[in-house]
């Protein structure tokens, strides 16, 4: 089975109003290329799951977003995303609001098939007053209460990953695979851009099939991508472009979205999009973060 | 015991002073979010809690603190095991973790807010990180706060606008837990060390930095504080310990967190 596809052809499969659980974490291993596609695109209404950064920054200034289930949104050194703070600030998308572990839990319920998993995360905050959707639930084994986390099913899941096969075998050699594996097993397709499309030889060695983080089955589309997660970073190939994302922060404060989306992604390719930021070499110059 | 420093910050004394809160922790997973708080989690696995496990704030669990800042090529990480993020949750839920984090409020209950101020919920006025992992944090395991700025604004009259972590607040206590359940320990500002030893969990003042006075910290919280008769200085460091914090942040970052980087003791 052959899953390589084009970004285009992961566009066309998604429709308005789908929930889309978008991998990586903050300004982290995003699939920032499959992002700009649907920023191409018309799609609408789309709830999002997701450790956010720029994606769903991006996705809610072009206006595609009707809901965020989100723990934060964040650039890790810009603390706060710039679009999703304007979105919400101007009361434009709907709101689920988790802690970071209720999230993983929401997307273990849905790849296991359990309406809900109950946990203490939540209690006696206002996750619960400001969520109606969040239920408590009595047990049948103690005399607690406790929140039941719904399961967070995903109409698709866009994830990068640093290689993979034309069959979906998807390899992240970065430090931290973060909740990937859960997003790529929640969500009923599974969409990976990857850096470098490898045999499927590339595997053989245990320590290469180490960091083989789900089975080629949660795969449904194979988009590579070399670069494709700039302008996050994609460890250990290359870290998140700081000027970069200063520039795309320096646009909420003065010129708006479309000074940015104007200037590298409206009416241009992704190869467009590299040439503009430097080409793939100097991607793949960018220092790793250190933390 | 070594000799106490005369010359020090205000940043180093709260290094020193959040360290002291690990003291009797044992072997627990300490994380401090922020650069002083980082420094104080480093420097209590250093000298005064030799158990503690702390990671790299990426993906690995260290068996020595790095230092904070731009490390030399020929630094060599010592990894322990794997952590990331998604183990984190395993060791959160377990109970054995004590995390120092900064909220942007916090209210008499001790409930703290890092999400979105002002407004309503649906459209705030301001939206700051979302809720990040601190309702996990505050159910599961002890919760210390270093708050850099004592002001009415931070220590908020009525509870927070977005109450992120569970407090001592019997109103909001979940269907059989008990408010003793919940650990928050102690509460670090630019100008007293608290904690929630007074009366039915009161917010209490334990020590006042040198130089400050009770009235500056009344007149800066929007809620009553339960205030002891005799309130000792916060212990100043150690020459020892600003050897120690040298090392463990050879660029200095601790004189760039604080407002002009304050001495420890006020002129």
């Amino acid at each position: 089975m052959n899953k390589v596809m084009k970004a285009a052809d992961m566009v066309a499969s998604l429709r308005d109003g789908m929930t889309v659980g978008i991998g990586g974490w903050g300004p982290r291993r995003k699939p920032m290329a499959l992002i700009r596609e649907i920023l191409r695109s018309d799609l609408k209404d789309l709830t999002l799951v997701a450790y956010g950064g720029a994606d769903v920054g991006m996705l809610c200034a072009a206006g595609k977003v009707k809901k965020v289930v989100f723990a934060f949104v964040s650039l890790d050194f810009i603390p706060l995303e710039p679009y999703f703070r304007q979105a919400r600030q101007q009361g434009a998308i709907e709101t689920l609001e988790i802690d970071e572990g209720m999230m993983l839990l929401g997307l273990r319920a849905a790849a296991w098939g359990c309406p809900f998993i109950p946990t203490q995360v939540g209690l006696g905050t206002d996750v619960l007053n400001v969520n109606p959707e969040l239920k408590v639930v009595d047990s049948p084994y103690d005399d607690k209460e406790w929140l039941a986390m719904p399961a967070l099913q995903l109409d698709a899941a866009l994830i990068h990953v640093d290689r993979a096969d034309n069959r979906g075998v998807c390899q992240i050699k970065g430090a931290d695979h973060y909740m990937d594996d859960w997003f790529a097993r929640a969500a009923t397709k599974t969409y990976v851009s990857c850096d470098e499309l490898v045999d499927s030889d590339y595997f053989t060695p245990e320590q290469e099939a180490r960091f083989v983080f789900w089975e080629r089955s949660q795969t449904t589309g194979v988009i590579p991508i070399a670069g494709g997660a700039h302008p996050s970073s994609c460890s250990p190939f290359y870290g998140f472009d700081v000027p970069h994302f200063k520039e795309y922060a320096a646009s909420a404060k003065e010129g708006g979205f479309n000074t940015y989306v104007d200037k590298y992604i409206n009416g241009k390719s992704e190869a467009d999009y590299q040439a503009l930021v430097g080409g793939i070499d100097s991607i793949k110059q960018l220092p790793l973060a250190v933390y | 015991m070594s000799e106490f420093a005369t010359d020090y910050s205000l940043a180093e004394l709260l290094i020193c002073a959040n360290a002291a809160a690990y003291d009797d922790d044992g072997e627990i997973l300490v994380t401090g979010i922020g650069v002083l708080p980082r420094i104080a989690a480093s420097l209590a696995m250093k000298t005064s809690n030799l158990d503690i496990m702390m990671t790299d704030s990426e993906a690995w669990l260290l068996a020595e603190p790095n230092p904070v800042g731009q490390r030399p090529d020929d630094f060599i990480q010592k990894n322990e095991t794997w952590m990331g993020f998604s183990r984190i949750f395993d060791n959160v839920w377990s109970g054995c973790r004590h995390i120092t984090g900064g909220p942007t409020q916090m209210d008499c209950f001790g409930q703290s807010n890092i999400s979105c101020l002002g407004g309503s919920y649906e459209q705030p006025k301001v939206q700051m990180l979302g809720a990040r992992g601190f309702p996990g944090n505050s159910i599961s395991h002890a919760n210390s706060f270093l708050i850099p700025s004592h002001n009415t604004r931070v220590f908020v009259e009525g509870e927070c606008d977005m109450v992120c972590t569970i407090g001592y607040n019997p109103a909001r206590l979940p269907k059989g837990h008990q408010l003793a359940d919940v650990d928050l320990r102690m509460v670090l500002t630019n100008l007293c060390v608290m904690d929630f030893g007074g009366p039915d969990f009161q917010m209490r003042v334990v020590s006042l930095h040198p130089g400050v006075n009770i009235d500056e910290v009344t007149q800066n919280t929007g809620f009553e504080l339960c205030i002891p008769d005799t309130i000792p200085v916060t212990v100043g460091p150690t020459k020892a310990q600003l050897s120690v914090i040298a090392q463990l942040d050879p660029h200095d970052l601790r004189s760039r967190q604080l407002k002009d980087n304050p001495p420890g003791v006020r002129i």
